[in-house]
């Protein structure tokens, strides 16, 4: 038996192996990452490591120790050059060969490059990794004017955590509102407020027409209108394009991500691809061509992460079930905390529950009359409800949702139904 | 600090002031914490039962933290808590919590 060989030490990829061994697989097992810690968590590299409230080796998933105890090979700092289908095996950059009975793709995304001249100046910098949360964190401090290209979560997260440090912040943002692709206009209002009334500048349909610099180091961002402003520290959050290369040239099927189907194997029944590489049907997803498995999603979240391992440590044991937990996801700016649960594309009705001048409220949306997704603001009770009563394709109603004094827990426990 | 599980395991370990009861279990490979979030309380997957001799010395529940407990995939008891949000101290030398049958 050559055992489980895992491509991509990130969340996905550890979360595989541990799942693995605690169901009792008793096989090899090889995690193969590409940079040269203990596989970490990235969540906090935007939020608390750059906020100063912890150093980088709380973010470290387990000790070392772990994967010794739990014969887990972890291999760092290594680049899979080659998958060879035919033999069930794949080749490092160092030449090894590794033989797998069953490979899981957790090979994950990069930052997608600004296109623009002055890119490649010192001072413009990506955020990914953890060695790249540090370095940004030392710049922040001793940085004047920040400029944070791109008002996604990333993009606000280190604004927020910048501005915190008493830094000059502007977000320039090439969408017409801030965070478009995940959440409705109401939502990109009420953050553009909090970050304005913090102190944080934030220009919105605009783009960047090139950075200049002096002896190697950015000193100013240009827009296409011919508006310049001044920045000794670049930041760059304009999104992922997912790892599909090694799947690609080992024949396999991709789209917007690895293809994989409702148990996230790919077309070949002994590789997998989970996380946020995996192209996958989503039964939460809107539906508007009513594919029989759900719309195809690929999602950039721990949850995605997590939960896409466990599955797939359930089908390499020949437990295999359809994919179908309820995604969710976070984000923290300032003393905001948005949780967000299911998937809100495709929503017809809003509805809020609470006031929003109160920083406390959530926005229910509907989906066809249905409960689809949920957007907490500083409300986490509200957040675990709507989780359990996505998961259970609840009928509860938008008149419901709006009546505070509806204990909605009472809706998740008794008013499920298909 | 001391961890026993729902089957009546028991793990002794050392944990560094400053680190919560949830990373003192991770760093430790104690079973029974999940921890899925990393410790933003955000996911309820830290949940433990403190033993009652040391309620008094915790540190107080916060209202982010109270809710979460209203969702434990196990119930919610009066000596109920997050380990994430327990810091130790040295007052807390020598905690003991317990973990629930399931976390999710």
């Amino acid at each position: 038996m050559n055992g489980v060989v895992i491509v991509g030490a990130g969340q996905a990829g550890f979360q595989t192996a541990a799942s693995l061994r605690m169901a009792g697989y008793d096989q090899p097992i090889t995690l193969i990452g590409d940079e040269p810690s203990l596989p970490y968590q990235r969540p906090p590299l935007s939020k608390a490591f750059m906020a100063g409230k912890h150093e980088i080796e709380a973010t470290a998933l387990r000790p070392l120790a772990f994967y010794e105890t739990h014969r887990i090979e972890l291999v760092t700092d290594a680049r899979v050059t080659e998958i060879d289908r035919l033999s069930q095996s794949l080749t490092l950059a160092t030449g090894r060969r590794i033989p797998y009975d069953a490979l899981v793709l957790a090979v994950g995304a990069s930052n997608r490059p600004l296109p623009v001249s002055g890119a490649e100046l010192e001072g413009v910098c990506y955020l990914r990794t953890d060695r790249e949360a540090i370095e940004i964190r030392q710049r922040i401090r001793s940085a004047r004017d920040i400029i944070v290209i791109g008002g996604g979560f990333i993009g606000l997260e280190l604004a927020a955590a910048a501005r915190g440090m008493g830094k000059s912040v502007r977000v320039l943002e090439v969408q017409t509102r801030l965070m478009a692709r995940a959440m409705p206009p109401i939502l990109s209002e009420f953050y553009r407020d909090v970050h304005s009334a913090e102190g944080v500048d934030i220009s919105l349909a605009v783009s960047i027409s090139k950075m200049n610099g002096h002896r190697g180091r950015v000193t100013e961002v240009v827009l296409d209108n011919g508006a310049t402003y001044p920045a000794d520290l670049v930041l760059v959050g304009i999104g992922v394009v997912p790892n599909v290369e090694l799947a690609r040239v080992a024949g396999l099927s991709v789209a917007n991500g690895i293809t994989v189907d409702e148990h996230l194997a790919t077309q070949d029944p002994s590789i997998y691809a989970i996380g946020d590489c995996a192209d996958h049907p989503n039964p939460f997803a809107a539906n508007p061509f009513a594919a029989p498995q759900g719309a195809r999603v690929r999602l950039e979240s721990v949850q995605n992460a997590v939960d896409q391992a466990k599955s797939v440590a359930a089908a390499i044991l020949g437990r295999a079930e359809t994919y179908r937990a309820v995604p969710w996801f976070w984000t923290d700016q300032f003393d905001i905390k948005l949780q967000m649960a299911g998937l809100s594309g495709g929503c017809q009705e809003v509805i809020a529950r609470g006031e929003l001048e109160s920083r406390k409220f959530s926005l229910f949306y509907f989906r066809d009359g249905r409960l689809a997704a949920v957007d907490s603001v500083n409300r986490p009770a509200d957040h675990m409800i709507a989780r359990k009563l996505i998961a259970s394709r609840s009928r509860v109603t938008p008149e419901q949702v709006a009546d505070l004094s509806v204990d909605l827990k009472m809706q998740a426990e008794t008013g499920a139904g298909m | 600090m001391t961890y026993i599980s729902h089957s009546g395991e028991t793990r002794q370990v050392a944990v560094p002031v400053g680190d919560s009861v949830m990373e003192g279990a991770i760093h430790n490979d104690v079973e029974g914490i999940v921890a899925e979030c990393g410790g933003a309380c955000q996911c309820a997957t830290c949940h433990v039962y403190v033993d009652e001799a040391w309620l008094p010395r915790l540190n107080p529940i916060q209202e982010d933290e109270d809710a979460m407990l209203n969702t434990t995939a196990s119930e919610r008891r009066p000596n109920s808590r997050l380990g994430c949000q327990i810091p130790l101290t040295k007052a807390l030398d020598g905690l003991i919590v317990r973990t629930p049958p399931t976390q999710q």
